[in-house]
């Protein structure tokens, strides 16, 4: 075989290869389609389908509420379009204070750890509710006592704790041999972190923090508990006024609409560094 | 006076003592070569040249000024040391002209424009006008070495610290940055290597020492210590690496 | 007697005589319920004043728990063959078996909810109320539809209030929508909205007790609206219990038990003004 020139055609190697894909296609096809099958045909035959399917998957209702859903979402959109660059800046800074190094600077660090141990330990719920209510309870005029200001610092300090958290842990993955280089040359601290080690570190914490803001794409909602009406508050009132599901499962498919592009999106950023790392 | 003399520099990872009073003195436009098994003190002891790390005791004179003063700001000797590392370090972000610009942008205040024309013929002088605008990953490790070298050179320094550059390199592209060192030695710039590359260390230095345990054993012209090693260690080292 | 027990007992009146309604009611439900012998009756948790006192429906204290005791009479249960679950809103409606025979917490009886479900007839008719605080009437807002308009507004999201403000009042500015009664009252207590539509007996009780300088505004009762909010008893779609329910509420209408009830438990809102 060794003695042979290089045969112009497929070698034996990629005709094998060439079957076994086929092979593996044809069985995953087969397979897929058998489950489908089967959750098409089974589940309506369960006996309470009728029901569950004039309560959730409902289509008359979904074509009287999907435009009011739509409507309501673009409240979620705003709201997370003016937290998410907050969010950041608050975040950097943080997981900056963490990193200091000075021992004037102490308090700053100890700042920054009791933060991030705080606004990561308490329930999102608690703190929209904390500050969405109790703030402006403290007697403050319109407009800044206004639910859209509070909810969203709320969200924006819980957010900011998380996205610190990865940022820092970002910062640390960044071998010493990089600070060593950068001191090496006579840089400074700052400028070392500022050129050397920030832009390496937030490169590689883009795919964790994309899912966290997935995340705060979905606890936006939350913030319908003190007054505004998104779209997971206007599909409750849907629900309650229709007695139907059906809303909460349209209100589902505009977050998927949006989420599973932006999750797919993250799953292929994260693949593309492990790549490149490995 | 030396331009660089180390002064019995001791300096300890916790309870493990890796420089146990090193003396050496460099004169300006020398190449110094450090040979000897891994784990004998080369490595750190360049990088507590460098003031990478402090020393605990002793002095490190650099043209007759204590540089290894406890509480003195390292950032302007730095600025004087070159320092290149076994495994480039070069910044992953960073074009390679990026990455010899950054450091006199920041320290030397320097602009773009004004570093162009030095930092081109820099990457021109050894062998690189093409890959200036590549990042590392788009560079063989020879050619990002090269790239470590000029980053360092770019600063001006006085003196260039090598450790074990050559280390990390496939056997073919150690010849392109041992081609490099050849090249500085000649041009005047004073060197302290440590290294593996006996044949090299031969053929250029001007004084080879030979470590051992934290000490410097042996030292002397490298045909003397080639040659005849006066100590037993230092012949059951050279036997066993030549 | 009332506006509302007249109304329901005209309707009693097409039917014959009341004993006869009882009696039929009675025998009616034999086999229908969940357990033998026994009416499984749904409240809110918690299950609020005035409609039931302290929590505790089990005492017959407040309106609803009353009403349920009253229906329960007029289907033959006496009062030991009672028992109380509770559910949210959501666990009343979810399609499957339902865990009570009857559900009362106000709920409001509307053509898209009687798809997915069955109520009773009307057991009250409510009249919307306008709850705000003694701040905001003072800064100059009165009973009209035009001072409404500008006010901001809140409700309860679960409710046909906020319908309802949309559709009788539109406010200039779109209003907030909260979980509960507490939160609306918090947001209220934090200066957030000016005023709040609810049912009149709630709006009375939570300006009385649940709001600091609350006040009543105005109503909109339920005679002289278009479609006035009536409470009716939910039950599973298709429920056979449905026409037993129906005559026995229309029993205790027609003998005055249920006018009697609401005297006792509904505060008298004569003094809220109509809005015009």
């Amino acid at each position: 075989m060794t003695d042979k020139a290089v045969p112009s055609g497929p070698t034996r190697r990629a005709l094998y290869e060439a079957r076994i894909r086929r092979r593996s296609a044809l069985i995953a096809t087969l397979s897929t389609a058998l489950v489908l099958a089967a959750i098409i045909i089974l589940v309506p035959m369960a006996p309470g389908w009728e029901a569950v399917k004039k309560s959730f998957f409902n289509g008359p209702v979904l074509a009287k509420t999907f435009p009011g859903l739509l409507n309501a979402f673009l409240m979620d959109v705003a709201i997370f379009a003016w937290c998410a660059p907050l969010i950041a800046v608050l975040a950097l800074v943080i997981a900056l204070c963490r990193d200091v190094r000075a021992p004037a600077l102490f308090p700053l660090r100890l700042f920054g750890a009791l933060y991030t141990d705080i606004f990561r330990g308490l329930p999102v719920v608690l703190v929209i509710y904390l500050i969405g209510f109790g703030v402006p309870g403290l007697g403050l005029p319109r407009p800044w006592n206004s639910p859209y200001i509070w909810g969203s610092l709320a969200l924006i300090l819980i957010y900011s704790a998380y996205v610190a958290e990865v940022i820092r842990s970002g910062i640390e993955s960044i071998h010493q041999s990089q600070r060593a280089a950068s001191a090496s040359l006579g840089m400074s601290d700052a400028d070392t972190m500022r050129f050397v080690i920030l832009p390496q570190a937030l490169r590689n914490v883009v795919p964790s923090n994309m899912n966290l803001f997935i995340a705060l794409q979905k606890d936006v909602a939350l913030l319908s508990f003190i007054g505004p009406v998104e779209i997971f508050r206007q599909a409750g009132v849907y629900k309650s006024l229709m007695a139907n599901f059906t809303p909460y499962v349209g209100a589902a498919v505009i977050f998927l609409a949006l989420t599973i592009p932006a999750t797919r999106y993250a799953d292929y950023l994260m693949a593309r560094q492990r790549r490149r790392r490995g | 006076m030396s331009f660089l003399s180390l002064r019995s520099v001791t300096k300890s990872f916790a309870e493990n003592q890796v420089c146990k009073g090193i003396d050496l003195e460099v004169e300006k436009g020398q190449m110094v070569c450090l040979i000897g098994a891994s784990g004998s003190g080369k490595s750190t002891l360049l990088r507590c040249i460098n003031l990478l790390e402090p020393i605990d005791e002793g002095a490190i004179l650099l043209e007759g000024t204590d540089i290894a003063e406890p509480g003195l700001d390292p950032r302007p000797v730095r600025e004087r040391i070159g320092i290149v590392f076994q495994s480039y370090n070069l910044f992953p972000h960073m074009s390679a002209m990026e990455n010899v610009m950054l450091a006199p942008r920041r320290v030397h205040r320097k602009t773009r424009a004004q570093l162009k024309a030095p930092v081109e013929a820099l990457f021109a002088r050894f062998g690189l006008a093409e890959r200036m605008h590549h990042y590392p990953d788009q560079l063989s490790g020879g050619q990002q070495q090269r790239v470590a070298i000029i980053r360092a050179l770019a600063m001006q320094p006085q003196i260039m610290l090598f450790d074990e550059i050559t280390s990390a390199l496939d056997p073919e592209l150690v010849g392109e940055v041992l081609d490099v060192l050849r090249q500085l030695h000649a041009e005047g710039m004073t060197m302290i290597l440590a290294t593996h590359e006996m044949g090299f260390a031969r053929e250029l230095a001007d004084k080879v020492c030979f470590l051992d345990a934290g000490r410097i054993l042996e030292e002397g012209p490298p045909e003397q210590l080639f040659a005849a090693p006066q100590q037993e260690r230092t012949r059951a080292f050279l036997s066993r690496i030549l | 007697m009332k506006p509302t027990a007249l109304a329901l007992s005209a309707l009693a009146g097409l039917l014959p005589a009341t004993a006869l309604l009882a009696q039929d009611a009675a025998s009616c439900a034999a086999g229908k319920t969940l357990e033998e012998g026994v009416l499984t009756v749904a409240t809110g948790n918690p299950a609020y004043y005035p409609w039931v006192i302290d929590n505790a429906p089990e005492s017959g204290q407040g309106y609803e728990a009353a009403v349920a005791y009253a229906i329960a009479a007029a289907m033959g249960f006496d009062g030991d063959h009672v028992t109380w679950t509770r559910t949210s809103f959501d666990e009343a409606i979810q399609p499957g078996p339902k865990d009570f025979d009857i559900n009362m917490q106000q709920f409001s009886i509307t053509p898209e909810r009687q798809e997915m479900v069955d109520f009773s007839a009307p057991y009250y008719s409510s009249a919307m109320a306008v709850l705000t605080t003694q701040a905001v009437v003072d800064a100059g807002a009165e009973a009209t539809l035009d001072s409404l308009k500008d006010l901001v507004w809140g409700a309860a999201a679960g409710t046909t209030a906020a319908p309802v403000l949309e559709q009788t009042i539109a406010p200039a500015k779109s209003p907030m929508l909260y979980g509960d009664n507490a939160d609306v009252t918090a947001a209220m207590q934090a200066n957030q909205i000016d005023a709040a539509l609810f049912d009149l007996p709630t709006a009375l009780y939570l300006a009385a007790v649940m709001l600091e300088n609350g006040v009543v505004l105005g109503q909109f009762p339920a005679e002289q609206a278009e479609d006035p909010d009536q409470f009716g008893a939910l039950m599973e779609k298709g429920s056979a219990l449905k026409p037993c329910v129906d005559m026995a509420i229309a029993a205790i209408a027609e003998d005055g038990t249920l006018a009697g009830i609401e005297a006792e438990w509904l505060q008298d809102a004569t003094g809220v003004p109509v809005v015009q």
